[in-house]
């Protein structure tokens, strides 16, 4: 074949587990990365992006498919790829220059060249004279360079970046943003082709030539689209924003008919729907702020900007707020309906009746009540549920599915939980009030933080 | 928090015996009836070296115990770096080897003894034999904790650190150099300190011992206390302490402190330490020019050739970092090969057992009971003395410059050695050595609860202490609200290591001999010493597993769960 890509995926899927509890990491993924491309994998937290990112660089092997590394089929680590961590991954016990040195000297570099060269790549990240520090003295910003500045020590032709600006605080994050693209942009780094994975959808657009955006349960691709912009880029360009409103769109998706929103209880067949993990003051807080908007509907994106909350986080409220049929999504808008509305200007109690209504509906907690009112007491282990819940998902996602369950019941009082016996019960029924002044003096407070 | 957490990491293993317990439990009896065995084709006298009480010769001795010392120190991280690797690479082995790992830190030193010595003077001489046994019984009290802290440190090593070893290509030794031994690095260090404590705590049994008829006694500081007790010479066990005192006060002021202090580098926190330790013996070392000279002459250059050695000769196998699943064949074939002369072994260990008499079971019955009770007494005691002082130390900064350094130098001290004194002063008391037993147990191990106890009550955090005062909490309900719960985790913690200690220290606490006569009280313990010096291996064999048993049960059934408590409900996050 004369078409030789820098790599291709081709039918790549990632199962974990075995027998019953089988589940798909990824599935069916196709991608092909060119020469000279900036790409980045975008997604909700698990959606399989840095899956996928272990196995094109050969840190892990896919259960299916294959990864084509120059049309040869790739055996083992890459050695033609570099990682950029998220959480840095450094070597605290090494200094600045030893932690870039180490990756030269593990492909055999005789010690003179590879001290002259951490030392002209420290020089080239502007950690000239942090030779001698260790990673501990530096701030999140500098460390991530030392990363940055060990990766390229390798001259790899494919750099990738594992969400590398995630761990940093806003400002230094930007610096290195724009730092990295100068490098790239100016073609003063060999490598030839950047794989970012990130959740941030503007750093996204701001980075890069070509999205991939990813969606979860399982992971797979649902949109490759170009960013048909100029660099630089500016945030506040009309152009800008307009493709940022298509990704939410895409991400956000759209209301679908209540039986496909709401999903199957778990151990029926077709898919449970997994409750977003989010904290109910923020999406008390969400609706409120919908409810002073006019005709109770907002952008997302600008939802976003002016909520300052990252956008994974918002779009999990968001889904929340779907799933609970306090809004409908439509073309990366968000609308409140009248039980949304009424739930952001009803009282404390009054909102805990209207959740507990609209949870009631749900799949999971059909189940979960039938299944506690089968038993003697109304009372279940966690760990039985967490169990009964692992042949639908993987026993992580199972812990934090019951986790979120038991707090969205907790607040509704339908259910309850003891931590020191680690039983969930029924909460006894309304007519006898159960709950002390305490638990109500808490105010949801909102996602304006 | 000043206190290293993974000093006494016990939650890797099941509560449950698992088939590993079992495989390893019977295969255990087997071993123990070949080692007997090989032990009566032992000479049947041996006459031990004379050991002078003059102290002219102590500087000798002390020498010669720092040197086995040493000697079983190495061979301990051989073996813990070594079992380490085994249990992490292949999964079928771990599923023996850490129950096996378990099961071999509960075995009483001397039960070790008669195997170990005799069957290594059936096929060498008499004095290597006896120099290789004291090696190996030190050992025995060196390397188990060193190789659970290795294990733990191998299979808690983050992620990301391992995935980028693999994508920059780190062949397996830069990974051992770069990866795994700084990680483990300050678990490995503490647990030495703790594991040269417990060599010097059995060194007295581990230098001089009899078996049956045959004598063996090495020249040595542990021999040379032994001695000045069982003559009662007052002087020279006076003259012997202090020596003691001084080899281990500087081996902590000139290898242990300046390790602490130099292992501040392999901290994984990424904050620097606000009271970072200091050494000055560390400092005057990196101050030095001849050492700055030969670490750029000498030991750079060194590294650097270890390095392109390796690099050249094992270079790195591209594999991803995912878990080897180990080869099964390979444990499977050396469990068949060993499975029938240990069946054969177990067959005959079986046959031992069964011919131990009623009346000797009812005595390890008997014993079983009563160190049980003076273990939980000694327990009790210690509790009740080191809570009050070790929460004022922890709570008062000003008492604890005051009180911290006298503490140090008490518990460095081997409660062995002290022990002839004691029993000088306590032997005609009411209770007699039963009584003293329990002292000796009590100052063998108190001082592990008392440290963590410290290090407890320092940790709790301020805003709580305030809010306490606050709400104006009387004295009772301020330790039952505030402090007994927030202590609790470290209490188990130090409570776990405290026992263990206790049980291991009956076999010397319960059978002593002391100025001329040999004087015992009903123990499992004593029925072990009594069964080694007697050359009665049935009633040696059935004791120890009585006793490995018990106390494996014990640290199961009790102190993991409540150590699993302590962790979920009483942990200060």
């Amino acid at each position: 074949m004369a078409d030789v890509s820098l790599l291709k995926l081709k039918n790549v899927s990632q199962v974990y587990g075995t027998g019953q509890k089988q589940f798909t990491a990824v599935q069916n993924i196709n991608i092909t990365i060119e020469e000279g491309e900036f790409i980045v994998l975008l997604g909700p937290s698990g959606c399989g992006k840095s899956t996928l990112l272990r196995v094109i660089t050969g840190l892990q092997k896919a259960t299916e498919g294959r990864v084509l590394y120059r049309g040869v089929p790739l055996q083992g680590i890459n050695p033609n790829a570099a990682i950029v961590f998220q959480t840095f991954a450094l070597f605290p016990w090494l200094t600045v220059q030893e932690n870039v040195e180490v990756a030269l000297k593990a492909r055999g570099v005789p010690p003179r060249v590879s001290v002259a060269r951490a030392l002209d790549l420290l020089d080239r990240v502007g950690l000239d004279g942090f030779e001698t520090a260790y990673p501990r003295e530096l701030s999140g910003g500098m460390r991530q360079k030392v990363g940055f500045a060990r990766a390229m020590a390798i001259d790899p032709e494919l750099l990738c970046l594992d969400e590398p600006f995630s761990a940093l605080d806003v400002l230094s994050a930007d610096a290195l943003r724009g730092e990295l693209l100068e490098l790239w942009l100016g073609g003063r780094i060999p490598t030839r082709a950047i794989l970012m994975v990130t959740h941030n959808i503007e750093e996204a657009i701001f980075m890069a030539d070509r999205i991939i955006v990813m969606e979860k349960d399982p992971g797979r691709v649902v949109a490759d689209l170009r960013v048909p912009l100029p660099q630089p880029r500016m945030r506040k360009d009309p152009k800008f924003l307009e493709v940022v409103d298509r990704v939410y769109a895409l991400l956000a998706g759209q209301t679908q008919p209540e039986y496909l929103e709401l999903g199957t209880a778990p151990g029926e067949p077709g898919r449970t729907r997994a409750l977003p993990y989010i904290n109910l003051n923020d999406l008390a807080g969400l609706l409120e702020y919908l409810d002073k908007m006019p005709n109770d509907r907002m952008d997302i994106y600008r939802l976003a900007e002016e909520l300052k909350v990252n956008s994974d986080h918002l779009l999990r409220l968001i889904d929340a707020a779907e799933l609970l049929g306090f809004a409908t999504i439509a073309q990366g808008d968000i609308t409140l309906r009248p039980l949304g509305e009424t739930f952001a200007e009803a009282s404390i109690q009054a909102r805990k009746e209207i959740f507990a209504t609209r949870i009631r509906r749900l799949p999971i907690f059909k189940w979960l009540t039938a299944m506690l009112k089968a038993t003697d007491n109304h009372q279940l282990k966690w760990d039985v549920v967490q169990t009964a819940l692992e042949l639908e998902f993987p026993p992580e996602e199972a812990e934090r599915q019951l986790d979120s369950a038991v707090t969205w019941g907790r607040y509704a009082e339908i259910l309850s939980y003891e931590d020191n016996t680690q039983l969930i019960y029924l909460e006894l029924p309304p007519h006898v009030p159960p709950s002390t002044p305490e638990d109500r003096s808490e105010t949801p407070e909102g996602a304006r933080s | 928090m000043k206190r290293p957490s993974f000093l006494f990491k016990i939650d890797q293993t099941p509560f449950s015996f698992t088939w590993g317990d079992g495989i390893v439990l019977v295969g255990l009896a087997g071993v123990i009836w070949y080692g007997t065995r090989l032990a009566f084709h032992a000479p049947a006298t041996i006459q031990g070296p004379q050991i002078s009480l003059s102290p002219s010769a102590l500087p000798w001795y002390a020498g010669y115990s720092v040197a086995r010392m040493t000697a079983a120190y190495f061979l301990s991280i051989i073996f813990t770096i070594v079992y380490g690797y085994s249990m992490v690479r292949n999964r079928y082995a771990r599923r023996v080897l850490l129950p096996l790992l378990d099961i071999l830190q509960s075995i009483p030193i001397l039960s070790f003894l008669p195997m170990v010595v005799l069957s290594l003077s059936s096929i060498l001489p008499g004095k290597i034999a006896a120099e290789l046994a004291s090696i190996i019984l030190i050992f025995t009290s060196q390397a188990w904790n060193l190789t659970f802290a290795w294990y733990q440190a191998l299979i808690t090593i983050p992620n990301e650190l391992g995935e980028a070893s693999s994508i920059y290509n780190f062949n397996g030794w830069l990974r051992f150099k770069l990866l795994h031994l700084p990680f483990a690095a300050i678990g490995l260090l503490w647990n030495s300190i703790m594991s040269w404590a417990g060599g010097w705590f059995f060194l007295m049994a581990a230098e001089i011992f009899t078996v049956g008829s045959r004598d063996f006694r090495l020249p040595g500081l542990g021999a040379y206390l032994h001695e000045a007790a069982s003559e009662g010479d007052i002087r020279a066990i006076v003259w012997g302490i202090a020596v003691l005192v001084l080899v281990i006060t500087a081996l902590d002021q000139l290898v242990w402190r300046p390790l602490l202090a130099w292992s501040e580098r392999f901290k994984l926190e990424m904050v620097e330490s606000e009271a970072p330790r200091t050494s000055w013996f560390y400092d005057a070392w990196l101050n030095s020019r001849l050492i700055s000279w030969l670490d750029d002459h000498a030991f750079n250059p060194l590294s650097q050739k270890l390095d392109a050695f390796f690099l050249r000769y094992f270079p790195p196998k591209h594999q991803g970092e995912q878990e080897k699943e180990g080869r099964p064949w390979l444990m499977f074939t050396i469990l068949a090969l060993a499975a029938p002369p240990l069946a054969y072994g177990v067959y005959q260990a079986v046959m031992m057992l069964v011919g131990v008499s009623a009346a000797h079971w009812w005595q390890i019955a008997m014993g079983i009971g009563a160190t049980f009770l003076r273990v939980a007494f000694a327990l009790i005691i210690a509790l009740a003395w080191t809570l009050p002082l070790g929460v004022a130390i922890g709570t008062n900064p000003r008492l604890a410059t005051l009180l911290q350094p006298v503490v140090q130098i008490a518990a460095s001290i081997p409660a062995t050695a002290l022990f002839p004194v004691i029993l000088l002063f306590m032997l005609d008391m009411p209770g007699g050595l039963s009584l003293i037993a329990v002292f000796l147990m009590l100052l063998g191990t108190q001082w592990y609860l008392l440290f963590n106890i410290i290090a407890g009550a320092s940790a709790i955090p301020q805003d709580l202490k305030f809010t306490a005062t606050l709400l104006r909490l009387g004295t009772w309900n301020r330790w039952r609200i505030l402090i007994l719960p927030a202590l609790f985790p470290y209490i188990v913690t130090g409570a776990i290591a405290a026992g263990g200690g206790a049980w291991n220290a009956s076999i010397v606490a319960e059978y002593v001999d002391f100025a001329g006569k040999t004087v015992y009280t009903t123990g499992i313990g004593s029925t072990i010493a009594r069964a080694t010096a007697s050359g009665d291996y049935p009633l040696l064999l059935a004791s120890t597993l009585v006793m490995v048993v018990t106390v494996v049960l014990i640290n199961r059934l009790i102190w993991r769960r409540l150590y699993r408590v302590a962790q979920e409900r009483f942990r200060m996050e």
